[in-house]
């Protein structure tokens, strides 16, 4: 989707927010929002995929009024609500509907730290040959899909160079929609900063992405 | 220069950090409508059984204690000091930091990217805010920021800069978007004049800043001050 979370190489944000000693956390409830979007995902009713459009979906002036965790509670919000793990009532009376019954969590301490060191791999099996070979040049394509993708905007249309092939994985585009993981030739794809960015973009320069088979044309 | 990861809790789940003050000035405040909501949603998923709140301590014990910048230094000054081991994180850079027990969510695809004389990598995610958990902890705020998201492709000199970074013009400059689940960690250029030093050494010179691209090492000199 054409939203404000797809962000690179826009103006107007200003200076970078830098703090010295930064803590980890800036007040508990940052921790909290974290560890229950976290702990929220093993009910296995949505994907990280799917989380991160449920974010980029938040109203344009929510989201960039919101601090990053903020985004994240209100995304998973959003989410439990969807996906009927709590009703809004619910959430607007901040506790359990009279007479629902009480649910067992997923995750205990244990599992949940091996949930962590276990993560969520992306890579896929699949028998079909990747389509593109390191150092073949290859156009984005124009698309502007209303739906979740990680081909942002500003390489729509551009042509670059294969320069990795990380084999098969997940596909983001389709997995966020649960239409399936539809895994998909992964590709490291190298893009000229002048490609990008016109004249203002320095020769020597590049921005690197990370863009599946059917982001890709042949050019 | 703006660093903050020799402060930061070290992977071994103790260390001189400041991390309790930032609890004692929160409660000086009336509480934030975002810390209510929060607090709000936990209680009515406790209470409706979905999650555990021991769970969540472990959750957050673990990023505010035990994973921070400090594994993925200890993967720098390895690959450092030890020529295999540098080869076998460019052939499989996951296998290889997980030799040194470092693995696991945001951190399941890695990929090195080396800084040489020609080159300077910097690493961003320009739609969300993907970054390398198990070996750089969770990502600092200016990392999240609409503003850095930005401007890190098309002004990756400008950003630098504002870190009091500024490289020879005919330096190249390498920017990786993370837009799938591959997490990329700068290999900085190991200072001059660090001969001889044992891995543990080179280990604090390594700052979070340096494995983004942010930053760079500390000089031994720096270091000592």
């Amino acid at each position: 989707m054409n939203g404000v979370h797809d962000m690179g190489g826009m103006h107007g944000f200003g200076a970078l927010p830098l703090e010295e000693n930064e803590p980890v956390f800036h007040g508990e409830w940052e921790e909290r929002a974290l560890a229950l979007t976290l702990a929220m995902a093993a009910w296995g009713k949505w994907n990280i995929d799917a989380s991160r459009h449920a974010r980029e979906k938040l109203p344009p002036a929510d989201y960039l009024r919101y601090s990053y965790y903020e985004r994240w509670i209100e995304a998973l919000a959003n989410m439990m609500v969807e996906h009927g793990l709590v009703s809004a009532e619910e959430l607007r009376q901040g506790q359990p509907a009279a007479g629902s019954s009480k649910a067992q969590p997923p995750l205990d301490a244990t599992k949940a730290l091996a949930a962590l060191r276990r993560g969520g791999p992306a890579d896929r099996a699949v028998d079909q040959a990747p389509r593109f070979a390191i150092g073949q040049s290859v156009r984005a394509i124009n698309h502007h899909p209303a739906g979740h993708t990680r081909l942002p905007r500003y390489a729509r249309g551009k042509r670059g160079e294969i320069v990795m092939h990380h084999g098969a994985h997940v596909f983001a585009d389709s997995n966020a929609h649960f239409l399936g993981e539809a895994p998909q030739h992964l590709y490291a794809v190298r893009f000229s900063a002048r490609e990008l960015w016109g004249p203002q973009g320095r020769p020597q320069d590049c921005v690197t992405l990370d863009l599946w088979e059917p982001h890709l044309e042949a050019a | 220069m703006h660093d903050e990861s020799k402060h930061e809790h070290g992977s071994h789940g103790h260390g001189d950090h400041d991390h309790g003050h930032d609890h004692d000035h929160e409660h000086q405040h009336p509480p934030s409508p975002a810390a209510l909501r929060v607090k709000a949603i936990e209680t009515l998923l406790v209470e409706k059984g979905l999650v555990d709140p021991q769970a969540l301590d472990a959750i957050i014990e673990t990023y505010a204690e035990k994973v921070g910048p400090r594994n993925g230094a200890r993967v720098v000054a390895r690959a450092w000091s030890d020529p295999a081991y540098l080869e076998r994180l460019r052939q499989d850079a996951t296998a290889a930091i997980a030799e040194l027990d470092f693995q696991g969510r945001q951190g399941e695809h890695m990929v090195v990217v080396e800084n040489d004389a020609r080159t300077h990598n910097l690493v961003v995610c320009t739609l969300c805010s993907c970054y390398p958990w198990p070996v750089l902890g969770l990502p600092p705020v200016w990392y999240k920021s609409d503003a850095y998201r930005s401007r890190a492709v098309i002004d990756p000199r400008g950003v630098l800069s504002e870190f009091g970074v500024e490289l020879p013009e005919d330096k190249a400059v390498q920017v990786w978007d993370s837009t799938a689940e591959v997490r990329y960690l700068v290999l900085p250029e190991r200072p001059a004049g660090t001969e001889g030093m044992s891995e543990e050494e080179l280990a604090d010179l390594v700052t979070r800043d340096s494995m983004i691209g942010t930053g760079l090492p500390l000089s031994p000199e720096e270091a000592r001050s």
